[in-house]
């Protein structure tokens, strides 16, 4: 009886754990995304961008050793992609929905096009190692149940979470926060106030490709160490949903990560403990979950008004 | 402005018409950029893949093979996209729908006629494909659930779906046996192939190769399409007639006005006594219908089984919206341009196999055409708004091209 608790309590620990460390990238992405949909553009192509940011991520720390280089060629590409976005939808004032599936089908083809022929198999790197805050031959890992959940993760991890406040606070309390928040309510309204418009509208979508481009990184060099074809399987588009789901605010965004990755988790425990679920329905379950999420009523009031409608200067 | 306002107007819409060209010739040259990095010879590339699609029997039927799922999609992305709603789904309604068609028709075994069981076949797939259009689109429209967000997690779903079917209930027996558990589906009985092009040919009586035709160099290939054995089957007729079928329903019938009256400006449309909530349900129903008529023609007419998902909708969920895009969501536009994009698919095949260029290069370029396409529209738009204001009386009304005009703020 005893020894069926203690397993118990080590797959509770062990879903937690891989819960948190598996809304890593979800939350770089879903926070990139936010200040992109809260500035009223919609970048659907979130996946591309992670596809692009994992492979150069990848690719870098592969030939230089070098995690942090790794993480700032993510960024780098993660904000050209971005920037195509921004021309295509903003300035080109492309119908946002379709332009983002362009950006990424060209982020999966272009990252699978480099892959192949720049490395060609599936390598391994090492990334980043766990953290384990010792102090002498005391660390905070060995802590029973609290240790064990969130004190063995990698930086990356801890910089996903780190972002959710950072990001609450630049959205809300600085200039250049409410300037994004203005331009996605009532574009009119701040241009006439002196408001560049499309410039801020440029800086959160580039900042939301920045975001995604470390979102890819955080899986090849953080989460798996390794590149493979396709290696996000739509994971950016659940941040799109998540962005939806959280109700456009950081805290929201993180509540959303958590529990699609701690289902997602319960979701591999299913499979690796051979419960009598069959494992193609227990992975159907974070979708359901997204869909049904989605058609919660108090959502609607609280989406950018301006969400999906491009700007031009001098209309109305 | 008023002088010479018809040639002006005329060469307007010349140049609208040629936007979508140009927009595939900037996405080859960045596709071309992408090559000369990797040390290929982008007009070696390009060659190969332009002749290995279209410069043979052999490459122009597969070409065509690829085109029929293409243009079933593509009109159902079009009617989806004319209603002002935006379908990403259509992977997962061709997977559902060439689930159920599977299902149903090795079922029979070879208890129906030929034909009952082609139709019941097809109805199936229609069916389970309109279902899964119809489930975003009741959502959107009842309780503003982002469809595109829906689409890509009914994807999903469909996809999980399809392999729990294929592991579990519909597992060919043969599979289970041999212990192998490839997760595929028997094969349907052959009564209920489609009929291919050669077996049409020999009905007709044409048994005479080309050379005993005294046909010489691209006919001669031409006429190899039609006669030569090849995985070519009539699915295409059905695909071209679905195209006719829904430019009436579009602008030939109280529905399709609605549809399209929605799409534009679904404000006045209530205003002026539309059902708008309903129009959109519709629009989604329709647009799966038809990305499950397509997996229900790819099963019947091609694979002959069901496997695995991903497999079988290939990616035409997208590639579909690529077509139904530079086919000017026009029913007998996505007909040639189907034809194109399923050329660009069989001819990356054929680069890879010439030039060791990876295929995937084709995704990268579908998805640059994408974003050329719709940064395009703005400057047609833009013209469009210009022959407004320069005459107001008289609106640009056009069927060949998306109506763009003012858009009125609620």
């Amino acid at each position: 009886m005893n020894n069926g608790d203690l397993t118990t309590l080590t797959i509770i620990v062990g879903i937690l754990h891989s819960g948190i460390r598996l809304a890593t990238p979800y939350l770089y992405a879903a926070i990139g995304e936010m200040f992109s949909q809260r500035s009223g553009v919609l970048n659907l192509g979130v996946d591309g961008i992670m596809l692009m940011g994992a492979f150069f991520g990848f690719f870098t720390v592969f030939k230089t050793g070098s995690l942090l280089l790794g993480v700032l060629a993510a960024a780098f590409v993660g904000g050209l992609m971005g920037l195509i976005l921004c021309v295509v939808s903003i300035t080109y004032q492309a119908e946002q929905g379709i332009s983002g599936i362009g950006l990424y089908m060209f982020g999966l083809g272009a990252s699978s096009l480099l892959f192949k022929t720049m490395l060609g198999t599936v390598e391994g790197i090492q990334g980043f190692s766990e953290l384990h805050f010792c102090v002498g031959s005391f660390c905070l890992a060995d802590v029973p149940v609290i240790g064990e959940i969130f004190f063995n993760h990698s930086l990356m991890t801890y910089g996903a979470y780190a972002l959710v406040p950072l990001a609450w606070w630049v959205l809300n309390k600085t200039t250049w926060g409410l300037k994004v928040r203005s331009v996605g309510q009532n574009p009119e309204a701040a241009d006439s106030l002196g408001v560049n418009v499309i410039q801020v509208r440029y800086t959160a979508v580039t900042l939301g490709g920045v975001l995604a481009g470390i979102a890819g990184a955080s899986l090849s060099i953080s989460l798996l160490g390794i590149f493979q074809e396709n290696l996000t399987n739509g994971m950016g588009f659940i941040a799109v949903a998540l962005v939806y789901f959280g109700s456009w605010k950081p805290v929201g965004v993180l509540a959303g990560a958590l529990l699609f990755s701690i289902v997602n988790a319960l979701q591999l425990w299913v499979q690796v403990l051979n419960l009598n679920i069959p494992s193609d329905v227990a992975v159907m379950l974070p979708y359901l979950l997204t869909i049904i999420a989605l058609a919660l009523p108090f959502r609607r009031s609280l989406q950018p008004a301006m969400l999906t409608k491009p700007f031009t200067r001098g209309e109305n | 402005m008023q002088k010479n306002r018809f040639d002006s107007v005329f060469f307007q819409r010349l140049l609208d018409a040629l936007l979508p060209f140009a927009a595939v010739l900037a996405a080859f040259l960045i596709g071309a950029v992408l090559l000369l990095l990797q040390g290929v010879n982008p007009l070696e590339a390009y060659q190969a893949l332009f002749v290995g699609a279209f410069g043979n029997k052999n490459g122009l039927s597969d070409t065509l093979v690829k085109a029929i799922p293409l243009m079933l999609v593509g009109l159902g992305i079009a009617i989806a996209f004319r209603g002002g709603v935006i379908n990403i789904g259509a992977e997962g309604q061709i997977i559902v729908g060439s689930l159920l068609t599977t299902f149903l028709v090795v079922q029979m075994g070879e208890n129906v006629p030929a034909f009952w069981g082609i139709v019941i076949g097809m109805i199936a797939g229609a069916f389970m494909g309109a279902v899964w259009g119809a489930i975003p689109g009741y959502l959107k429209a009842k309780l503003g659930v982002n469809e595109i967000l829906s689409t890509i997690m009914m994807n999903q779903i469909a996809i999980q779906i399809g392999f729990y079917l294929l592991r579990g209930p519909m597992i060919d027996p043969a599979e289970l046996e041999a212990g192998t558990n490839i997760p595929h589906s028997a094969r349907l009985a052959r009564l209920y192939d489609l009929p291919r092009f050669t077996d049409l040919a020999q009905s007709l009586g044409l048994t005479k190769s080309a050379e005993e035709l005294g046909l010489k160099g691209f006919t001669a290939e031409l006429y190899g399409v039609l006669v030569e054995p090849s995985r070519l089957h009539t699915g295409l007729f059905l695909a071209i007639l679905a195209a006719i079928l829904v430019y009436v329903l579009l602008w030939r019938t109280t529905i399709g006005y609605r549809i399209r009256s929605v799409g534009l400006n679904p404000h006045a449309s209530r205003y002026a006594g539309m059902m708008v909530e309903r129009t959109m349900i519709l629009s989604m129903t329709l647009s799966g219908m038809f990305a499950g008529l397509a997996g229900a023609v790819e099963i019947l007419g091609l694979h002959h089984r069901m496997f695995e998902p991903t497999a079988v909708s290939a990616g035409y969920g997208f590639s579909g919206i690529v077509a139904a895009l530079f086919g000017k969501l026009h029913p007998l536009g996505i007909i040639p341009s189907s034809i194109l994009f399923g050329g660009l698919l069989v001819g990356g095949d054929k680069m890879q196999r010439a030039m060791q260029v990876p295929q995937v290069l084709i995704t990268a370029i579908l998805g640059l055409v994408v974003l050329f396409v719709v940064s395009t529209d703005y400057f047609v738009k833009k013209r469009a708004n210009r022959r407004v204001s320069a005459d107001n009386s008289a609106p640009p009304e056009s069927e060949d091209t998306p109506p763009v005009g003012v858009e009125v703020q609620a």
